[in-house]
């Protein structure tokens, strides 16, 4: 009989990789950008590209949020989320071509005047459009993943085809607002102005949902029902009326990157909600299913990617968001940020 | 004899019995009963989709995985057959080539597809399936150089399949023997042996576990069996079912292109079909194919007829425009997964159990 194994406690630092674990995935963002800056080589293409990357990682954070949001609180995922996107984008855009003398003004003002009346009533839409969406969509498919795949997929041919019925099937092309035209030089860089502000925006949007999330009585709440739903059900909080209050918001969410996104492209078709979902499902695999950070980081990594690749190697830009993706899961299967469940 | 072949799976239902022999009669005799060009593009149509849709009903009824990347499958065939006819001399060999690399290709992207999603979690599988068809329909049409982009490639089949080759100087019954049926009766055997092989893997003890898995994959891999592995074989099966149809596809058509092969609403038709089908059973792809076809064929049409006889009634005229096909699909689409779950033929069998 052999003895029983010598119990002597061994004590090990945790190494520094270790202790940066967490922070690993805050730092892909700088250290792409890096990357970028050492193989683009020159200084203002460098700028530009950067500017239209994080302009463009910033729409997408703004469609992702409310899905990953939605995913982590209540198990449920929206293939219809991109209708949201279209339709934000037609009602948004439409709204400003009808205030066209506004939008047409050299003055400041008038023109973010009507893009904000643009953008409040798409959000507006959207958010009632999501209110039904879950109640007569997705309501009756709690916790039945298979079903509301397909149900959602459902509603969004169905959306997408109304949308073709009021305005149209031809895409429809614009001009934006006079003084969001153009580009301002900084430091021989020509940095067009419009993105400026689609960063501003989405870091606006994104320091928004952390305030709400991290500081407010309904934020912990969401956080809570995220971790544990039942718990959360439990102690006496209605999740169900939660989680309507923040689909809704998602999809008012998803309307806001809608707009921005067809004012970006100064084209808007119907099928650009479906377009954009296939962008937006990466950011949220690559941030791990649920987490706003991680859908924030995946949105600004696939700008990235996109941006730099597609100057650097045209070819392979059309496949450089899959190869991220599949690089980032075999790093960390559960994407990068992963919500932990306590179940 | 008959219960090998359909390995044991009676329609359980006389209406549905009825049903497939209608189909299976209607396909194999349709040169003859219906005559015309027309209906027979529809006939081998049927025929390429019941398969289409069975392999599907492999991932979605059966092992319950919801996969977008059906038309990737269907279209790596479809060009397979393309590329080795293209870069080969005329014959059946690159055909068949052609048919098997592209059978190949479809299993290991399913293979790695699967590898990746299917480890964590099932409800990746929807959304990489989904980015990566679409990464690869844009893949397509771009490289034009290889696969002519958005034109599509024009086939050079084997002689003996095309109308230029006779069999029989004088027509029989008013049908010309010529290559082109022979073509028909190439894609209507082949899709039928491969439907059967179908139903044959579904009812084996490999299909009881699918279904097992199905219904509780916590269960089943409590059981003892592993899960993930029986999901990957499962899409790479379907997968190459879904190549080999493609390939039928593009043998008949005599051509290949994004919009026929690789295009969202083909993802979109397939769902339709299994679902209206019904899930869950093979038999139920081949109904779903069979009337979805036939009304996508023909009450499309009569749609537009309608919308003009009705110009004067408000509302009407733009509701019925065939252009709304798509909007009713994604209605009736909806409404079918909410009601029929079980779909056509899974409404027979219930109405045969309760009566």
């Amino acid at each position: 009989m052999s003895d029983a194994p010598d119990h002597r406690p061994t004590m090990a630092a945790v190494s520094f990789g270790a202790r940066l674990d967490w922070a690993a995935p805050w730092l892909m963002v700088p250290a792409l950008i890096l990357l970028g800056f050492f193989a683009i080589g020159s200084m203002s293409s460098w700028l530009t590209l950067t500017v239209s990357a994080l302009a463009m990682g910033m729409m997408i954070f703004v469609m992702a949020s409310g899905l990953t949001l939605v995913f982590g609180l209540m198990d449920v995922i929206n293939f219809g989320h991109g209708a949201f996107v279209s339709v934000g984008a037609f009602v948004g855009v439409s709204t400003v071509l009808a205030l066209g003398h506004w939008a047409g003004a050299p003055s400041l003002v008038l023109n973010l005047l009507a893009v904000g009346l643009g953008v409040l009533a798409a959000m507006l839409v959207t958010g009632v459009l999501g209110w039904i969406f879950e109640r007569v969509i997705i309501r009756p498919v709690y916790g039945a993943h298979l079903k509301q795949i397909l149900i959602t997929m459902g509603g969004l041919i169905v959306v997408e085809q109304v949308i073709v019925m009021i305005w149209g099937p031809d895409e429809i092309f614009f001009a934006r607002p006079e003084t969001l035209k153009g580009a301002i030089t900084f430091a021989g860089a020509a940095l067009e102005k419009y993105r400026l502000l689609a960063v501003a925006v989405g870091l606006a949007v994104f320091v928004a949902m952390r305030l709400v999330l991290r500081r407010t009585r309904i934020g912990l709440i969401v956080r809570a029902g995220v971790e544990n739903g039942e718990m959360v059900e439990a102690l006496g909080y209605r999740l169900g009326m939660v989680f309507v209050g923040v689909f809704i918001a998602g999809s008012a969410l998803a309307g806001l990157g809608g707009v921005m996104w067809g004012f970006y492209q100064e084209v808007i078709t119907a099928g650009m909600g479906e377009d954009m979902m296939v962008l937006v499902f990466i950011v949220v695999i690559i941030g791990g299913l649920g987490s706003v950070e991680g859908a924030f980081i995946g949105a600004l990594m696939v700008g990235l990617m996109q941006n730099y690749i597609a100057f650097l190697e045209p070819k392979a830009a059309l496949i450089s968001n899959i190869a991220l993706m599949t690089a980032i899961l075999m790093w960390r299967p559960q994407g990068m940020m992963p919500v932990v469940k306590a179940k | 004899m008959l219960s090998v072949l359909i390995s044991g799976d009676r329609p359980r239902s006389v209406v549905l019995g009825v049903l497939l022999m209608a189909i299976l009669i209607g396909l194999a005799t349709a040169p003859f009963l219906f005559p015309g060009v027309r209906s027979l593009e529809t006939a081998a149509r049927i025929c390429v989709f019941v398969v289409l849709v069975a392999s599907y009903d492999l991932m979605l009824g059966y092992t319950g995985i919801v996969s977008f990347a059906h038309t990737m499958f269907f279209g790596l065939g479809a060009y397979g057959v393309a590329l080795a006819v293209d870069g080969m001399e005329r014959g059946f060999v690159p055909v068949v080539l052609g048919a098997v690399l592209g059978a190949l290709a479809a299993a290991v992207l399913a293979f790695a597809i699967a590898l990746f999603s299917l480890r964590v979690r099932a409800i990746f599988f929807a959304m990489i399936t989904l980015a990566v068809a679409s990464a690869v329909a844009v893949l397509v049409s771009q490289l034009s150089g290889l696969t002519g982009g958005e034109d599509g490639m024009t086939l050079r089949i084997p002689r003996e399949l095309t109308p230029a080759f006779k069999l029989l100087n004088e027509p029989v019954l008013g049908v010309r023997f010529n290559g082109k049926l022979l073509n028909y009766y190439l894609v209507f055997s082949v899709s039928l042996v491969l439907f059967l092989v179908m139903l044959r893997v579904v009812n084996s003890p490999f299909g009881r576990v699918l279904q097992a898995i199905r219904e509780n994959d916590f269960r089943a891999e409590a059981i003892g069996y592993r899960v993930v592995w029986y999901r990957t074989v499962a899409t790479c099966l379907s997968a190459v079912m879904a190549a080999l149809a493609g390939s039928l596809y593009a043998l008949w058509l005599r051509y290949v292109g994004p919009d026929t092969v690789l295009s969202f609403e083909i993802m979109l038709d397939i769902l339709l079909m299994t679902v209206i089908g019904g899930m869950g059973t093979m038999y139920g792809a081949a109904v779903g194919a069979t009337l979805f076809v036939l009304a996508q064929t023909y009450l499309q049409s009569l749609m537009g007829v309608a919308a003009v006889a009705l110009a004067d009634v408000p509302l009407l005229p733009a509701l019925l425009n065939p252009d709304r096909w798509l909007l009713w699909m994604g209605v009736l689409f909806i409404l079918s997964v909410y009601f029929f779950p079980t779909g056509i033929v899974g409404r027979l069998r219930e109405s045969v159990r309760s009566g």
